[in-house]
């Protein structure tokens, strides 16, 4: 057996008094990809900011190749071989891919003055990119990459910088499924290169099509360290949650009622989305699923008001509508959950109470009274855990977050809920009760258009898939022709049959 | 949960920092003058200090609603410079001093709802731009106007909000504790007033949620451009005459009382309480360097120091709540 390239003993760490890891040990393989897992909560970033040199423990050794070491700051991370593919990509948008990779270490021609070689940047750039499998012109601007292609970016720099041990936090939350593809197959290339991975995620699936190992934490407490093969999902959910997991999120019976509550025709906006109709019955779930850029957040804001519209014909209970912005949307009973709840979704420095009101209580004068009222309803009815309806959402964790901002609707009693990714970055556990949310939404009579990256969540809660792709509606498919593959092959332009 | 309690009063005091620090340093200053300065606290002094400050405190004001807002105004020194010039001329030419002060509050509004249609309409980049164009017109037509001269001897009725007085207390004292109790009021017990604070602390969060964000700024930015008219009107009453280059600097001494005052440059947060405190410190400052015969241009230093002081505190404290943030990830 090989000595491990990492190896962390017996690492605690608190912040002030209050423990965030507790007792872990870890350890990392040299060309071992190793997945790391755990609710939000669980220490991994903390860890993760330790082994970084961002943040130095309380007790315990950190090791590299068996001697110790004390890694007391990022730099010195970095010249151990120690790099971050980070979740907020920490690139330079006016830059271009090759500068991006140097950034810092631009080779240089000494004459007098430091002459940069741009030939050799981008020379080195694109054999760096080739050699991750995935080939692309190191002058573009990084502003102009997809997703994918920055954290190919990254990945490069990484390699450029001679790293020895990559730490990836949840590289494919903004990734399209072909894009996770790609990242898979990088991450294979590392791993042939002998570069070790640790790899986070939230996404169970993944853990299976990658990594050699994975580690679970759960509050601050290393709970196993197996070879995946050996931790089939169901003992992999039990651990993370410490309770036995709930059947893998089945299909559920319908609520749809005759009534229609939205219609959409010929609708065109922002040149990202082109004639898409379709319609949604009271207590229906619909699914609207399709790669990262197919135009689900396009079309959802584009509806609601929050961009312009070119063309199209929107009908709320039969009624033809205008909504030109949010204010209209809302007054017709509209609710848009964002994509990106700390950007669209939140004020996150307000309190709870406040965020909670925001769209319901519109009169001139605040009447406080009613609003603790409203709030203490909603803390009790979606089981948000804060300590004070006055605390900053900021202060919740990313699932109360999320019930925050649908309690929002709730107060503000729409019937149309539009809901762009409603569990992006939230654990197992308050997953489940975000779905619990919305089928009890649906069974109440609320029509919802589901927009998610993850297929389990549409296969589990809707009761139809729209499929986009490129801006386009691909297909429809009922609840009973709708599979992981069936969307897929729409997803990606190619026919239902 | 023991987690929670220990950040509760780390909150606590960080809160207690934001809310009552610059109230603590006003006091710890004046108690600091009242030792070296037998002149400090006396009763007519600290009126005096009042009235000195009363247009800064105005021009605050609107500033205040403007920063929280994560915006900036720098026109407003010089809409106060317009206005004193109209109000005088509307004078001078025979209208009655009500009158003359009703136009110049319009107008300054007025320019102040331009400044936000500006933004909002023509989506200019930052409010800096528009404000700045406004800065400049604004300034250029009082000149032109007036031709560079003074406009004086206005006549005792327009004088009386600058100079006048009831039962021994000023009347810009007056006036800038009514508007403080009135912005008060607004920010905390209006929607309204919520809607500002949200705005300025997540704009596409705010727009999203059903606020009418344009509708908004427009509203916040014409309220900024008439507390510069009510401080015009102060000034010019006690000045007794309309110069077209009052004011000049003016925009950025009220954006140190708010930024003294404990409001974030980056918007959503801002209290009036903070604001008449930080206009009070600068004031203050102000009026015991002068006790002291520190030279005026020594006074300068000192302020600067003070802003840069100030919200470097508030970075501190900052960085002390996030850290007690991370502390429960």
């Amino acid at each position: 057996m090989n000595a491990p390239l990492l190896r962390l003993e017996h690492i605690s760490k608190a912040f002030s008094g209050v423990p965030a890891l507790e007792d872990v040990s870890f350890e990392v393989l040299p060309g071992e990809v190793h997945a790391l897992v755990g609710e939000n909560g669980a220490g991994k970033s903390t860890l993760m900011n330790i082994i970084g040199g961002v943040l130095s423990a309380d007790a315990g050794q950190t090791r590299w190749e068996g001697r110790p070491v004390a890694v007391e700051s990022p730099r010195q991370a970095q010249e151990l071989g120690i790099s971050f593919v980070h979740q907020e990509l920490a690139l330079v948008p006016q830059l271009s891919a090759g500068e991006n990779i140097f950034l810092g270490r631009h080779p240089c021609r000494r004459a007098g003055l430091e002459w940069v070689r741009w030939e050799e940047i981008h020379q080195r750039a694109r054999a760096l990119l080739e050699e991750l499998g995935h080939p692309m012109d190191p002058r573009r601007l990084v502003a102009e990459l997809s997703m994918g292609e920055r954290q190919l970016v990254e990945i490069g720099r990484a390699l450029s910088l001679r790293a020895r041990l990559v730490i990836m936090d949840e590289p494919t939350a903004p990734l399209s499924e072909r894009e996770t593809v790609r990242l898979l197959e990088v991450i294979g290339q590392l791993k042939r290169r002998g570069v070790s991975v640790i790899y986070i995620t939230h996404r169970l699936k993944e853990i299976y099509q990658g990594p050699d190992r994975v580690t679970v934490l759960r509050d601050g407490r290393r709970v196993a360290t197996a070879p995946v093969a050996e931790m089939p999902p169901e003992a992999l959910v039990r651990h993370m949650v410490g309770r036995p997991a709930r059947e893998q999120f089945p299909a559920l019976e319908s609520s749809a009622q005759p009534g229609e509550a939205l219609r959409v025709e010929g609708f065109s906006a922002r040149g990202q989305v082109y004639d898409i109709g379709f319609r949604v019955h009271r207590g229906e779930i619909v699914g609207l699923a399709g790669l990262a850029g197919a135009g689900r957040t396009e079309l959802l804001e584009a509806l609601f008001g929050a961009a312009g519209r070119d063309a199209g014909r929107v009908f709320i209970e039969g009624r033809p509508v205008n909504i030109r912005t949010p204010v209209d949307a809302i007054r017709h009973g509209l609710a848009l959950v964002p994509d990106d709840r700390k950007a669209k979704g939140l004020i996150l420095g307000a309190p709870v109470r406040w965020n909670m009101v925001l769209a319901s209580e519109r009169q001139l004068c605040i009447r406080a009274d009613r609003e603790r009222e409203k709030t203490r309803r909603m803390v009790d009815e979606l089981r948000v855990r804060t300590p004070d309806p006055e605390q900053a959402v900021a202060q919740l964790s990313g699932g109360n977050q999320q019930k925050v901002v649908l309690a929002k609707w709730l107060l503000a009693d729409a019937s149309i809920f539009l809901l762009d990714e409603p569990t992006r970055g939230i654990d197992v556990g308050a997953k489940a009760e975000i779905y619990e949310i919305i089928r009890r939404l649906a069974a109440r009579g609320a029509a919802i258009v589901l927009a998610s990256s993850e297929l389990e969540e549409i296969l589990h809660l809707a009761d139809r898939v729209l499929v986009m792709h490129r801006g386009r509606i691909a297909g429809e498919l009922a609840r009973a022709e709708a599979s992981e593959e069936s969307i897929m092959r729409l997803a990606t332009g190619g026919s239902s049959r | 949960m023991k987690t929670a309690d220990r950040g509760f009063w780390a909150r606590g005091v960080s809160e207690a920092l934001r809310r009552f620090g610059p109230l603590a340093a006003l006091l710890l200053m004046g108690l600091a003058l009242s030792l070296l300065s037998e002149h400090f606290l006396t009763f007519d002094n600290l009126l005096n200090v009042f009235r000195q400050s009363a247009v800064n405190t105005l021009l605050a004001l609107g500033q205040l609603l403007v920063i929280i807002t994560a915006g900036i105004d720098l026109s407003v020194g010089s809409i106060l410079g317009l206005c004193c010039v109209l109000a005088a001329l509307l004078v001078k030419a025979g209208a009655p001093p009500g009158l003359a002060i009703a136009a110049a509050l319009a107008a300054g509004a007025g320019l102040g709802t331009i400044n936000g249609l500006l933004f909002t309409k023509l989506r200019l980049p930052h409010p800096f731009i528009p404000t700045l164009g406004m800065m400049n017109v604004a300034r250029g037509l009082a000149l032109v106007i007036t031709g560079g001269f003074p406009v004086s001897e206005l006549g005792g009725g327009f004088r009386y909000w600058g100079a006048g007085a009831v039962a021994g207390i000023p009347a810009p004292v007056i006036v800038v504790v009514c508007f403080c109790v009135l912005f008060h009021v607004f920010l905390t017990r209006t929607t309204l007033g919520r809607d500002i604070y949200a705005i300025g602390g997540n704009r596409q969060a705010a727009l999203l949620s059903g606020i009418p964000v344009d509708r908004r700024l427009a509203l916040v930015y014409g309220l900024s451009g008439f507390m510069s008219a009510a401080g015009a009107v102060v000034l010019a009453g006690r000045m007794n005459s309309g110069f077209p280059l009052a004011g000049v600097g003016a925009e950025l001494d009220s954006i140190a009382a708010v930024i003294i005052g404990g409001a974030s440059f980056f918007g959503g947060s801002g209290t009036v309480l903070g604001t008449l405190v930080g206009a009070l410190i600068m004031g203050v400052l102000r009026n015991g360097l002068n006790l002291l015969n520190v030279s005026a241009y020594w006074q300068t230093v000192v302020i600067g120091v003070v802003i840069v002081a100030a919200v470097w505190v508030d970075v501190l404290r900052q960085r002390a709540t996030e850290k007690s943030r991370a502390a429960r990830r």
